[in-house]
């Protein structure tokens, strides 16, 4: 097995991800296309791990499930938090910092 | 204990790579779904596709850990979490049309610039590098020896942001 087919795939979900982030305006689809790039990251992580025969990207990855599980809950609620002060979870609108 | 993978035949290897060549082309295919559906219930549920098309190939690198880690966390609890942003932000189930930007064709230019610079500098660095044919299955023991020894400071920091990210969600989130 080639190390790149795992790489490549990896960077296939990575592209889709940010164009997730870069299109979608509902908050909570922002927030999962941030999981499919983590997972990408994840991918690669284990494939580096299995080539070089060292545990450290299996737990680098286990590290970065963890604070995925910490952004997607701290994520969540600052998007209820806007849901309940503006009726909507359009990311475009909440633009208050915009001059 | 240490398990090996036993040298693997030639037929072995022909399967193996069909495996996962199915499952990328199914997570590829889920994973474009999940990011061009108008209906946010399905744009979950794709995203449970892709979840278990990464745990499976975790298993077939052999990081047996990490797909029963993802199986849990991501499909178990973030998947969950997710749905329940789903319900708590609007009551409607069904199709959209509102959840996209207008100017789609910027935010697919980035992803199409990106991916053709990731894949060329992929294929300048690591051209036909092969995975060890002899690799060694990184289970349950050698993970948790690791965490517990080389990388405990890491793991304490993780458990502090955790706790972090729990009470600030809650604070956060509050109803005052």
């Amino acid at each position: 097995m080639w190390l790149n087919q795992f790489l490549f795939f990896a960077a296939i979900l990575f592209c889709i991800g940010v164009y997730g982030v870069l299109t979608r305006k509902n908050g909570v689809l922002v927030l999962m296309s941030i999981e499919l790039i983590l997972n990408a990251v994840n991918i690669n992580l284990v494939a580096f791990g299995a080539y070089n025969q060292d545990i450290g990207g299996q737990v680098f990855a286990l590290f970065i499930i963890a604070v995925a599980a910490a952004e997607v809950g701290v994520g969540l609620a600052i998007v209820l938090l806007i849901y309940r002060n503006r009726r909507s979870i359009d990311v475009a609108e909440a633009d208050l910092l915009q001059g | 204990m240490t398990l090996l993978l036993a040298e693997l035949s030639q037929t072995e290897v022909w399967v193996t790579n069909s495996f996962f060549l199915a499952i990328a082309l199914v997570s590829i295919f889920a994973a474009l779904k999940m990011v061009t559906t108008d209906n946010v219930v399905h744009a979950a549920l794709y995203l449970l596709v892709v979840l278990a098309s990464v745990a499976a190939v975790y298993i077939i690198l052999g990081a047996e850990f990490a797909a029963a880690t993802q199986v849990l966390v991501y499909i178990g609890a973030i998947l969950v979490l997710l749905l329940f942003g789903v319900m708590l932000t609007r009551a409607r189930i069904g199709s959209e049309s509102d959840l996209d930007h207008d100017q789609k064709w910027i935010g697919a230019m980035v992803a199409v610039i990106m991916a053709a610079v990731m894949g060329y500098s992929l294929w300048e660095g690591f051209e036909d590098a092969k995975l060890p044919d002899d690799r060694i299955v990184q289970g349950v023991e050698p993970v948790a020896d690791t965490i517990f020894s080389t990388y405990i400071v890491p793991f304490e920091a993780i458990s502090v942001l955790l706790l972090a990210a729990l009470i600030g969600a809650v604070v956060v989130a509050r109803r005052d």
